[in-house]
């Protein structure tokens, strides 16, 4: 984007430095006057120390990912500025606390212009302050460079404040007019002229839409076990679960919050519970057990970085597979990918109503960028009055009626039930196969009819899912020279990549699927057959959206582009790989310069106590011709000598050497 | 206070005959519940059975009354849910040691420290019958089963001395071949407003041989016939819990009145989560969106 209708602050520092409450004030203020925003939030997993790294993204109109540009970066710690001064675009700002940190010019591009901040002389005047105020010492000179307007900026500290009084909320708004004051004394605003409509929005992220979409659809019940990143939702309802009249259990174990859900959701309560890939992985055999004595319930899976532990604080879609094939045999079940975060309100309603009407687990498959990053949706966005669909609930059996069936074998599959307490209507739900009354079949004489009946009832209410659910849409020219296909979270990336390729030359449309389970192979297969050329757009390493497709078709797409480091797509990356597959163009895994330049820094933090950080960077052949290598000048932070010389494999990734050079003069050792 | 209605056994008799094998000490367990339940007052529709796999986790099918008979070791964790979804329902859980002992005892543990109001009939024939004999978490040191063949090297569970200091306010331990006085327990573990737990020496005809009827006739005394005894304390109980080898007790090892999990809980305070209306109120709505703006 070249117009000057948005900006993207970053804001970098270590766990414990208090950037969530600096980002909230920044978000909360230009959300307020009536600007649209989408953040991300690049954390680690451990808390105190580490990196944070929050990039707030803030427009005019309405925007679909947190973009890939930088053009203010607020650092809170030196390391930021080691790792993302160079980003900062040209026409943009770099601002520190000079009193602690140093902006070395050698890491700053042209056009951006620094702006230390000496904190103590800032604030001397407004009293004793505690070191994280320099985060709103910052605030108000971004404030001011950004051309945003410091009254809502102080009325948004007032209300976060106001729970500690009038004094501390003056402190707050006087230490931020004191960064504003500076800045407006001292340097040029950016440029940036805003057309404020002071319209309030919500800005929210992934799972605080899931959790309010459950409870606007009737759920009372949520357990959870804490796993990063789907805690959030345990937290929110946590302190929401009174209010709204919702029993919210953290369990000892995932195993338990499951069964514990199924329990609640056999009574004849919506229940909910969440989890991510490792967390799921020990729900498989209860989600079996709920397809099996028919039970609704809502699971929520959080994707993140896998496999095992892997890297719990990035994003990542490589659960589908595990989703899909989750416990063992054929039964009924539903997995749902929302796409953007209004539609994870939307899939959390249809989740419940689906689950109790057709008396099913229903899985939704989310991932961490769609979960935890927030972003701002019209004020009407959730409905209040959406609708709560419960099925089939028989209130009485009378005894002349006999024995009820709770699992009668109807047409459509679908038996009506009765909740554990109802007159006449006793049963017992087996997890063993059973026939129409619930008698287990499996142990005097499994009888073939009967089980073949029983799996055929069950299996048969799928089919009339599907035909609730509405197909997907290709968005777009129908007669586009390429159509990405994506699920879940990519949506928003690539519609915005689309924007740049059209931009481009380059027309493309399209596809992005949500509903995984039942799958709808006819629609589908009729759009992917009249595409020019097809590529799936995933972030995992097998491509395993294209083999559901696959399976699900019989369509093998074109291309696939593919992202597995932690980090989500940003537009770029989308545009550079479809360009490159259209242009015939190999595109190699090779470590690029910007990569090895970020695994020296990652092998300078681990084995040189940051002392030093990477200069030049060439490419040189192998010693032994295996393969090229990142030849890498490695200088000192204080002094700008060189230190020594690091070797990365350019195909590997292998780091090679690390040649410390001679500190006494004369010849290096080679 | 009012009369209680009884009901006869014949209220909870299933189409299902039970089909463990003659002899076996689940069908004394099974008539002791009857007789509990009918002596409560309690109706069929307002009864729920949970239990997990095994051959004492058949029973839910051999009784006239609402059951979940779910996942090995998982039975805990089922009827946890269903009594926070509806507390009105009396949930009995029912299952055996390996089911309740080994796999399941994490949620064991936990639910005795939420003091949640269930009752627990373990039982306990320390072996495991259905998979044909092999040890379970309750098999004696030095026992030889299908899979300890040369003698089992690990020390048995002790579920009523675990039960005494995870929490459960209502310890007690039956025996199969004394049903009366099991149905006076197990009466008393429904009644009890906590976790109950009623272990019961409940012996496997066709694979255990060590631990049989007339194994514990020689060994069992009942702790209510000593005078002396308080059940308030869980010092006293403890020492009970490890008395074994020559002489067993059984009865009420400990009781205590504590708030339950349900009396604590606020989403709870109007009554049974199943009986509230689904639609949020949209004051309540609005002012949730409001926090995001």
């Amino acid at each position: 984007m070249t117009t000057r209708q948005e900006v993207t602050v970053g804001i970098g520092g270590a766990a414990g430095d208090g950037l969530d409450k600096t980002g909230d004030t920044i978000a909360k203020t230009c959300s307020r006057l009536g600007l649209y925003l989408s953040a991300y939030n690049s954390y680690q997993s451990v808390i105190r120390g580490g990196h944070i790294w929050l990039r707030v993204r803030i427009a005019e109109e309405k925007v679909y990912s947190h973009g890939d540009h930088l053009n203010l970066l607020i650092a809170l710690n030196q390391d930021s500025i080691e790792r993302h001064a160079r980003e900062v675009n040209s026409g943009g700002a770099i601002i520190y606390n000079s009193d602690k940190l140093k902006c070395d010019s050698v890491l700053v591009g042209d056009g951006v212009v620094t702006v230390p901040l000496p904190i103590a002389e800032l604030t001397k005047p407004l009293g004793r302050l505690q070191p994280v105020m320099q985060n709103t010492v910052a605030t108000g000179a971004m404030l001011y460079l950004l051309g945003l307007d410091f009254e809502m900026a102080a009325s948004v500290l007032a209300d976060t404040f106001k729970h500690k009084g009038e004094a501390v909320v003056e402190q707050n708004i006087n230490v931020a007019r004191a960064g504003y004051d500076h800045a407006r004394e001292r340097f040029v605003p950016l440029g940036y002229e805003w057309n404020f409509t002071r319209i309030r929005r919500p800005f929210i992220t992934g799972n605080e839409a899931f959790a309010l979409g459950a409870v606007a659809a009737g759920c009372k019940f949520y357990s959870a076990y804490p796993m990063t990143p789907a805690s959030s939702i345990l937290h929110w309802m946590a302190n929401h679960g009174a209010k709204c009249g919702v029993v919210v259990k953290q369990c000892e174990d995932e195993l338990a919050v499951v069964n514990v859900a199924i329990g609640a959701g056999h009574a004849g309560v919506r229940a909910m519970c969440g989890t991510s890939g490792g967390g799921f992985a020990l729900m498989t055999e209860a989600i079996g057990m709920a397809g099996m004595i028919e039970a609704p319930v809502v699971v929520i899976e959080v994707q993140r970085g896998g496999p095992s532990t892997g890297i719990p604080t990035k994003t990542e879609q490589a659960d589908l597979n595990q989703v899909f094939g989750a416990s063992q045999g054929d039964y009924p079940r539903v997995i749902i990918a929302p796409t953007d975060t209004t539609d994870c309100y939307y899939t959390a309603v249809e989740a419940h109503n689906l689950a109790e009407k057709y008396q099913l687990p229903v899985t939704i498959i989310s991932d961490l960028l769609l979960s935890e990053h927030p972003e701002t949706i019209e004020a009407d966005a959730f409905r209040h009055d959406v609708p709560i669909e419960r099925g089939e609930i028989v209130d009485y059996w009378p005894e002349d009626k006999g024995q009820f069936k709770r699992y009668a074998f109807t047409k459509s599959g679908i038996s009506p039930r009765v909740l554990p307490g109802t007159e006449g209507g006793m049963y017992v739900a087996a997890t063993d196969d059973h026939d129409e009354e619930g008698i287990v079949i499996s142990d005097v004489f499994t009888v073939p009819p009967v089980r073949r009946k029983i799996q055929e009832k069950r299996m048969h209410k799928v089919d009339a899912v599907l035909s609730e659910l509405v197909p997907p849409q290709l968005e777009g020219p129908h007669d586009a020279d390429v159509t990405l296909i994506g699920w879940g979270s990519t949506s928003g990336v690539i519609r915005e990549a689309i924007v740049f390729l059209t931009q481009q030359g380059i027309r493309a449309n399209h596809l992005q699927i949500k509903y995984l389970h039942p799958f709808h192979s006819k629609e589908v297969t009729e759009i992917l057959r009249s595409s020019k050329r097809t590529i799936c757009v995933e972030c995992n390493y097998t491509g395993q959206f294209a083999r559901h497709l696959r399976a699900e078709t019989g369509f093998s797409v074109s291309d696939l582009i593919l992202k597995y480091d932690g980090e989500p797509f940003e537009p770029h990356h989308v545009v550079q790989q479809v360009r490159a597959i259209l242009e015939g163009r190999s595109r190699s895994l090779d470590v690029t310069m910007d990569e090895a330049r970020e695994i020296a820094y990652h092998y300078i933090r681990v084995h040189l106590a940051d002392k030093v950080r990477p200069a030049r960077i060439e490419q040189v052949d192998g010693n032994d011709g295996s393969e090229p290598l990142w030849l890498i000048e490695l200088v000192g932070r204080e002094h700008g000598e060189k230190e020594g010389e690091l070797r990365v494999g350019k195909q590997t990734g292998s780091i090679f050497q690390w040649q410390p050079a001679v500190l006494s003069g004369g010849a290096r050792a080679d | 206070m009012a009369t209680v209605l009884e009901l006869p056994i014949s209220a909870y008799e299933s189409v299902v005959d039970p089909d463990w094998c003659p002899g076996c000490g689940d069908f004394g367990v099974l008539r002791a519940l009857e007789i509990a339940a009918g002596k409560l007052g309690i109706q069929p529709k307002d009864l729920m059975l949970v239990s997990g796999i095994g051959c004492s986790s058949n029973l839910p099918g051999f009784i006239h009354a609402y059951g979940v008979h779910s996942l090995h070791g998982r039975a805990v964790a089922v009827a946890t849910g269903i009594k926070l979804a509806n507390h009105r329902l009396n949930v009995v859980i029912t299952g055996g040691d390996g089911d309740g002992y080994g796999i399941g005892i994490g949620h064991f543990i936990h639910a005795m420290r939420r003091n949640l109001d269930l009752t627990y009939i373990v039982m306990n024939n320390q072996i495991y019958g259905l998979t044909t004999g092999q040890a379970s978490p309750t098999t004696m040191k030095d026992v030889r089963t299908k899979s300890t063949p040369l003698g089992n090297v690990e020390l048995p569970i002790n579920p009523v001395a675990l039960a005494l200091v995870s929490g459960a306010t209502y310890v007690s331990r039956g025996f199969s071949g004394e049903s009366k006085h099991l149905a006076d327990l197990i009466g008393g573990a429904i009644a009890h407003h906590g976790f109950s737990l009623v272990d019961v020496f409940s012996p496997c005809v066709t694979y255990n041989k060590i631990n049989t009827y007339d194994y514990f006739r020689k060994r069992v005394y009942k702790l209510d016939a000593e005078v002396d005894y308080d059940a308030s304390n869980v010092e006293p109980a403890l020492q009970k819990a490890f008395e074994w080898d020559e002489r067993i007790p059984i009865g009420v090892l400990y009781r205590s009145e504590q708030p339950t999990y349900e009396d604590l809980e606020p989403a709870l305070r109007d009554g049974p989560l199943v009986r509230r209306e689904l639609r949020l109120n949209k004051e309540v709505f609005d002012e949730l969106m409001e926090e995001f703006m």
